[in-house]
């Protein structure tokens, strides 16, 4: 009589091979050419897509089980936070403002990188490729749906965060982060691979990450909190994505050199412009802060930064060509940015303020060479002017927006805080106006691309908004008087302060 | 090359001149002066004297500078683009040359109240 064994159990390594790379096959009626289309016109020469390593080698099965099982811990916490109004544990309202950019400008990008990475997925001519990104593109769409649960608790009591699909598409602030993933989007896929997956999430993931995650755990904010912990090993995953992929390229053939640089100086300038909004609310939206804007470009930056850099020397690559230009611009873009969204904000689905004695304060301690220098005397302008007329500020006079960044043109010259820096190029007879030198030259490089460009502000002297604030308001689905303004005026305020009271007494 | 692309692309600009039902756009800023945080934009017709959008737009909103009762319109240094220039406050927009979305800066030396020189 024959034994009966049980079915050997495939080991890990014969896993991975069957559940990805044997999924793979030549194609015998069409040539790779026809099936992957996009892998050449960028003018990468890949020889072996073999080469590719995936860090992780993660099947299928396997994420599924990781990711069931985060999910369900993180919708607990969410709930708990929900039944126990954890909303009232912020430190205070003023918080609300850093939550409401966020869901407006950041979680629409993670369902854009969603997007990046499903196409990227389909358009790489190798299987280890194909397959990591497949499961970065699952994690983006998660990260969307995970941070909009964790906000949406605060949406049954604050403002502003009614219509976050429209605030991306309509105003003017979001579009600085929309417009950087629709440049990466619209790019090939190996550009997208360096925009998203080695500059937003490796080189500068943590000058996000840390600001809105510590920001969060230290100012109360719960339900933010778990989100951060429920994203940090897929983002293990995506930074590891996005060294390996730098190395493939750099490392399949010499040509593919100043093609990754020349994506590595874009991306960076890139990203550091949508890292201004990051520096505002670090400086001065966190209630309880975690550390200046120019502390987190110290440690995440030059420090973290520059040994990265070091380390991919050996490739011939070097730091991005606007490294000087960020540095010097790190102790003004918060305060420059700040002023400019105070003043602005019955444009803006959330409320500013004018920083307090303490908040100044820790900003002349933050900034020893520039708050007291350049700014203070600005803020203290604005408070004399609020005393005499009885009225906020508010400067009507709508901002020139960067053709290429899109953000208002309120940043200076590298060598002069006190002048704005004016750049713009002509094409094909029309003028095109820059917040500096590293925008003006993704421009001058792929002007075809970025002429396209919806810019809020001269969109809105077009139909169907024709110039008419209210009906901005209206089409933007931001709430006058609601939505918007001075934070001590607001709802969120009032309300806030009344069912803390409310939570600690008798009333 | 014009745009990294498979086949030839040709983008179309979205705030061209004639998508503005015969205004134009343009964008004025005062040197060394950043209460009003960026350049300004404006719509205007190119008939539009420029006196008029002056004095009609352009300086109630820079009154909350410090500086704005003191400006000397005859004494201003004025920048059309990069180029050094003398604007003829009573003719058209037009026929001061200046161009839809077109840069104009206001320089009022040794006025720097909320930004001193170094």
């Amino acid at each position: 009589m024959d034994m009966k064994t049980t079915k050997k159990k495939l080991s890990a390594k014969e896993r991975y091979r069957l559940l990805t790379r044997d999924l793979a096959w030549e194609p015998t009626y069409r040539s790779r050419e026809e099936i992957f289309p996009y892998t050449q016109y960028e003018g990468l020469k890949i020889t072996d897509w073999n080469q590719w390593e995936d860090p992780f080698r993660l099947t299928m099965d396997a994420y599924w089980k990781y990711q069931a099982e985060k999910e369900r811990k993180f919708y607990a916490i969410i709930d708990a936070h929900a039944q126990n109004n954890g909303h009232l544990n912020i430190t205070d309202a003023r918080y609300l403002s850093a939550l409401k950019i966020f869901l407006q400008a950041i979680s629409p990008g993670e369902y854009s990188a969603h997007k990046g990475f499903a196409r990227a997925g389909r358009e790489f001519g190798g299987v280890g490729t194909q397959v990591a990104c497949q499961m970065q593109a699952l994690d983006e769409i998660r990260h969307a749906q995970t941070q909009i649960h964790a906000l949406s608790n605060y949406n049954k009591f604050y403002n502003g965060f009614h219509a976050f699909a429209e605030h991306r598409d309509r105003i003017w602030y979001t579009s600085v982060a929309r417009s950087f993933f629709d440049d990466a989007m619209s790019a090939g896929p190996f550009e997208f691979m360096m925009a998203i997956g080695f500059s937003f999430e490796y080189v500068l993931t943590n000058l996000l990450f840390v600001p809105f995650m510590s920001g969060a755990a230290y100012n109360g904010d719960m339900a933010t909190v778990t989100f951060g912990f429920s994203a940090q090993s897929d983002e293990a995953r995506h930074m590891t994505l996005g060294l390996e992929c730098i190395k493939f390229m750099l490392e399949q053939h010499p040509d593919n050199l100043p093609i990754v640089q020349g994506w590595i100086d874009k991306w960076f300038w890139r990203g550091f412009r949508v890292l201004g909004l990051v520096s505002t609310m670090m400086d001065y939206m966190l209630p309880k802060r975690v550390m200046s804007w120019r502390e987190a470009w110290n440690i995440y930056g030059v420090e973290n930064g520059g040994a990265l850099f070091r380390d991919l020397a050996r490739y011939g690559i070097r730091p991005p060509k606007n490294w000087e230009h960020a540095e010097k611009a790190v102790d003004h873009m918060s305060h420059q940015f700040m002023l400019g969204l105070y003043q602005w904000k019955f444009g803006t689905a959330f409320h500013g303020w004018i920083p307090s004695d303490e908040d100044m304060d820790w900003l002349s301690k933050k900034y020893p060479d520039t708050f007291d220098k350049y700014y203070r005397p600005r803020w203290d302008h604005i408070k004399k002017l609020e005393a005499q007329t009885g009225t906020t500020f508010s400067n009507f006079g709508l901002p020139k927006l960067c053709q290429c960044c899109q953000l208002p043109t309120l940043f200076t010259e590298p060598d002069d805080p006190t002048l704005i820096c004016h750049r713009e190029s002509e094409y094909k007879g029309e003028i095109y106006h820059f917040c500096s030198d590293g925008c003006k030259d993704i421009f001058d490089n792929e002007p075809e691309k970025y002429i396209q460009a919806w810019l809020p502000m001269p969109a809105l002297m077009r139909d169907p908004v024709d110039g008419d604030l209210g009906a901005w308001m209206d089409w933007a689905h931001l709430q006058d008087g609601v939505d918007n303004g001075d934070f001590h005026a607001s709802q969120d305020k009032a309300n806030f302060e009344r069912w803390r009271a409310q939570s600690s007494s008798n009333q | 090359m014009a745009v990294v692309s498979r086949k030839e692309y040709i983008g179309v600009p979205r705030d061209a001149l004639e998508n503005y039902k015969g205004n134009q756009l343009l964008f004025i800023s005062w040197d060394h002066h950043m209460l009003a945080a960026a350049p300004i934009m404006f719509r205007a017709h190119p008939s539009t004297r420029l006196g008029e959008l002056i004095d009609t737009q352009l300086v109630p909103l820079l009154q909350s500078d410090p500086d704005a009762a003191s400006i000397d319109w005859n004494k201003v240094e004025w920048l059309k683009g990069t180029e050094a220039w003398t604007p003829d406050f009573d003719r058209s927009l037009a026929d001061n040359g200046i161009r839809h979305k077109q840069q104009l800066r206001m320089r009022t030396p040794g006025l720097r109240t909320l930004s001193p020189a170094e």
